[in-house]
């Protein structure tokens, strides 16, 4: 399967074909690969992935809420084992994982032991974290840094390098405004931190960026976007690719503008409406029992003709 | 002409009374209301007025989990995670207008009056 767009008659640099053959395939997570600093992705069951030449793999889980079990959402542990088991079914296993965040629902001590196990079994070298709101509320996250987030700064910021690729974790879900925006916040500190770890590379590193809400706006009546988002976004302009990779929405919405994609991953868990689309952003409701793993994904390919190719696929469960 | 446009004007004044009294309701309580349902990324009602002294209580309805968290720092009163079903109470004892937020959904907002 051809990861370029073949059509893209509403320069939106989406090819409804290609979108449409990506929406039938199979698999679970997103799985990208790193070539000349330019993401691709693939669906864990295409049967050419892109990664043969790539520098490398790596996978992204997200919004796996373990300890929710509401309506037709009563297997998120066996749905967030699932996606690790495909990832480590792929032809090229993923040398790295990516969680995005909402590791838990409610921050509880078995809820993050069920995620450490589960993750345990992932064969990634090496699995990087940011927390979700459902992993920071409930005691500003001192249970998710004890365990996730050991070495890491502040709130949760990590920075590290791995094959000539920078990434980033920051944290936008601490509640540092007091009720003042309905968005997420980074705040002053990290912004300060992220400036200067950025100032020291040259613009031709590949970034990837990754944190839990979207860090543009996607629908602000919801809360989807980050407040002073568009802050850190402004030290990453000069850079020759960026990749910004958010969960939070529980859905696949992404963007490309000049030189950045911006991409927000499925849930593992349940899936939210469309932005607007319902009267709360809660878990999908008059979704069929037999019918949940379907909606644990959705696909999209993108091109962006300033960056190079770049195919995104996202994949569902069944 | 004439004959028509009598009817008709006291049909949109009609009209607009419903509307400003369906749009007061949504807004504020009755009088001696104490209990807020959360439901649907909602506090419901979004405004109650409330006497000194008196107890309002916050029940969870929703299948996500909520908080009800007075601005402010530190907080007047925070509710912490309320699951569902969850409830949780909080006297007011002086007279001031309470804004309050859900910590996990900003988004969320109430005001509770107290005079």
């Amino acid at each position: 399967m051809s990861d370029l767009i073949e059509r893209n008659d509403s320069n939106d640099g989406v090819d409804r074909r290609g979108f449409l053959k990506c929406m039938a395939w199979a698999g679970a997570g997103v799985v990208w690969a790193m070539k000349g600093g330019i993401l691709q992705s693939h669906a864990f069951a295409d049967a050419s992935p892109p990664a043969a030449g790539a520098d490398f793999t790596f996978v992204q889980l997200s919004d796996s809420h373990i300890g929710f079990n509401k309506g037709v959402y009563t297997d998120v542990l066996g749905t967030f084992r699932l996606a690790v088991e495909r990832a480590n079914a792929l032809p090229t296993p993923p040398t790295l994982a990516l969680h995005t965040g909402d590791l838990t629902h409610l921050s509880k001590p078995a809820e993050f032991d069920a995620v450490s196990q589960i993750m345990k079994s992932i064969r990634a070298e090496r699995s990087f974290y940011v927390p979700g709101e459902h992993d920071y509320f409930v005691d500003d996250g001192a249970a998710y840094r004890e365990r996730f987030g050991k070495g890491t700064l502040g709130t949760g910021w990590q920075r590290f390098d791995y094959k000539g690729v920078h990434f980033v974790g920051l944290v936008n879900v601490a509640n540092l405004t007091n009720g003042k925006t309905a968005l997420g916040v980074l705040g002053r500190d990290q912004l300060d931190w992220l400036q200067k770890d950025l100032a020291r590379l040259g613009d031709s590193t590949p970034i990837v960026v990754f944190a839990h809400v979207p860090l543009w706006t996607i629908y602000p009546q919801w809360g989807w976007g980050t407040d002073d988002g568009a802050q850190a976004l402004s030290y990453l302009k000069r850079f020759g690719s960026v990749s910004v990779l958010n969960g939070h929405i529980h859905q696949v919405v992404q963007k490309v503008e000049g030189k950045m994609t911006f991409h927000t991953a499925r849930s593992t868990a349940f899936p939210q409406p469309e932005p607007g689309k319902a009267e709360s952003p809660g878990p999908m409701k008059n979704v069929p029992a037999d019918k949940v793993r379907t909606m644990l994904g959705l696909t999209e390919v993108t091109y962006s003709a300033s960056a190079g190719t770049l195919a995104v696929v996202d994949s569902t469960l069944q | 002409m004439k004959v028509f446009a009598i009817p008709l004007a006291g049909v949109l004044v009609t009209a607009g009374v419903v509307l400003a009294h369906s749009a007061a309701s949504r807004a504020a309580a009755p009088p001696g209301t104490t209990k807020v349902t959360i439901d649907n990324f909602a506090f419901n009602p979004k405004e109650i007025t409330v006497a000194p002294g008196a107890t309002v209580t916050w029940v969870n309805k929703d299948d996500v989990p909520h908080t009800a968290t007075g601005k402010g720092e530190p907080p007047p009163f925070d509710s912490k995670a309320l699951d569902t079903d969850d409830s949780y109470s909080f006297t007011f004892a002086r007279p001031g207008t309470y804004a309050y937020y859900c910590k996990v959904h900003n988004h969320m907002t109430g005001t509770v009056i107290v005079k």
